[in-house]
């Protein structure tokens, strides 16, 4: 077990970039420290998705070296499966199973990569479903849940695997303003509870109140990496004051 | 009209079901999930084997397409004997009764076309789906089989019905190989009774009824089946 001194993401040096093209990716350094919550926040096209999808190696890097964990990521003799089984992920689009009902959703994995029986699965997977305020629906079929709802699922379904980390790719951005806040409650009550969080996303009240830093990316590279009260009081670089003005102004 | 013997239809029904059309319908059964387990694995060889499989897959399903179907039951009959001696290293041609081949053929062959089913099954699943299996864990093979599979069959078994209806009907071409399916069963009670109008007009109509009741059967399941997403 690594010590608490170790960063639960590390990533450096990393570069990506596709067959043909601009590198996505351009000698990415970032930290996530145990317990600690970090926005990344950038225009689109900036790679802060690709970035977090190279966390789990669901996008192969170049170069360089993302470690979890204190395990190298796509390195010899490192289970993959096992690896991304303590990193839990939650996507834009939700991807639920929509063949499964939520419980199922919730308890596939944990019996299938934990080895957990179905009877602990599934205390468990109601236990979190509580926690997200959705006991009630977990005999639904993700289909007939509100996109807000599918989200919150999703989020308990990533939990259910008892992950060390929780990555968020943009986990708001495909749903109906109303709904927003009924997921971003969720997130702050996690990142209030502990829990060591990386965070892609343009929900710039969520960074104020609960991230520890804020990392701004631009062209595939990290061009801000500061405290929160840091970066809302005065951020460094043009590119990042300019992304602020803009997005804050509404 | 009055040259006509219909009742000759009636006193062969016995032979014409239970020999004939017990022969095609379990035929049509076994290579049907034989067809589609093959087809399924070919699928997914072409879709995430390496290069070199999945151009093999690739070229067998081409190739299999490319032929027609009497040919490849010709084929089979008259080389499986060879085959089995060579895989067995006897030293004679083994014996393959007709049933045997012509289910290995049907497997075989109907394989290309569920692989083409299945592997526009699995596009048609959204990417995101296999990286949420991914993301918590699950293997590859893992993810295709509890998250792709279940849904491609869902979205895809009414295309899978269909191809095997037209399965149900080209079965018949065993016939070839004097098997006696059901038309077999009734060509060989036609020619023995001189009976060919009736017993092929018979045929014709079972053979209608049984493809047109299973179709609207298919549309009716379409229906019920459809997963809400």
């Amino acid at each position: 077990m690594s010590s608490t001194a170790e960063p639960v993401i590390r990533i450096e040096h990393v570069t990506k970039s596709y067959t043909s093209g601009m590198p996505v990716l351009r000698d990415v350094s970032l930290t996530v420290a145990r317990g600690e919550v970090v926005v990344v926040c950038g225009p689109s096209g900036s790679g802060k998705s690709t970035l977090i999808k190279c966390v789990n190696a669901l996008e192969p890097i170049q170069q360089g070296r993302i470690t979890v964990d204190g395990e190298q990521v796509g390195g010899k003799g490192v289970n993959l499966p096992r690896l991304r089984a303590r990193v839990g992920m939650v996507f834009q689009h939700f991807e639920l199973f929509p063949h499964m009902r939520v419980l199922d959703n919730l308890c596939l994995a944990q019996c299938k990569v934990l080895g957990r029986s179905r009877q602990e699965a599934e205390s468990r997977s109601e236990a979190l479903l509580d926690r997200v305020g959705l006991k009630a629906f977990a005999g639904k079929h993700p289909g007939q849940l509100s996109g807000g709802q599918q989200q919150r699922v999703a989020i308990a379904r990533a939990l259910a695997m008892d992950p060390v980390v929780m990555l968020f790719d943009e986990a708001t951005s495909a749903l109906d303003p109303e709904m927003v806040s009924e997921v971003l409650d969720v997130m702050v009550e996690l990142a209030r509870s502990g829990m060591t969080m990386m965070v892609v996303t343009h929900e710039m009240g969520f960074a104020r109140k609960v991230a520890h830093r804020v990392v701004f990316m631009d062209q595939g590279e990290v061009v801000e990496d500061s405290p929160t009260t840091v970066f809302f009081e005065g951020a460094q670089s043009p590119r990042a004051r300019q992304f602020l003005s803009k997005i804050l102004t509404y | 009209m009055s040259n006509f013997d219909f009742e000759i239809i009636g006193r062969s029904l016995g032979y014409l079901f239970f020999e004939g059309m017990r022969f095609t319908l379990t035929l049509t059964f076994l290579a049907a999930i034989g067809g589609v387990i093959l087809g399924t694995g070919l699928a997914i060889i072409r879709l995430s084997g390496g290069r070199v499989l999945s151009a093999v897959a690739a070229g067998y399903v081409n190739l299999v397409r490319a032929l027609p179907l009497v040919l490849v039951i010709f084929w089979f009959y008259f080389l499986v004997p060879y085959l089995g001696q060579w895989l067995t290293g006897s030293s004679r041609p083994i014996h393959v009764g007709g049933f045997a081949s012509a289910l290995i053929t049907f497997i075989v062959f109907e394989a290309a076309y569920f692989s083409e089913i299945m592997r526009a099954g699995i596009a048609s699943i959204p990417r995101g789906q296999a990286a949420a299996g991914l993301a918590l864990g699950l293997t590859p093979l893992q993810s295709m089989r509890y998250v792709i599979l279940p849904q491609v069959f869902r979205i895809m078994l009414p295309v899978l019905l269909t191809q095997t209806i037209v399965l149900f009907q080209d079965t018949s071409l065993v016939y070839v190989l004097s098997i006696t399916d059901f038309l077999g069963a009734a060509s060989k009670i036609a020619q023995r009774d001189g009976r060919l109008v009736e017993m092929y007009s018979f045929a014709a109509l079972v053979y209608f009824i049984v493809s047109f009741a299973a179709s609207r059967g298919v549309q009716r399941l379409r229906a019920l089946i459809a997963v809400p997403r």
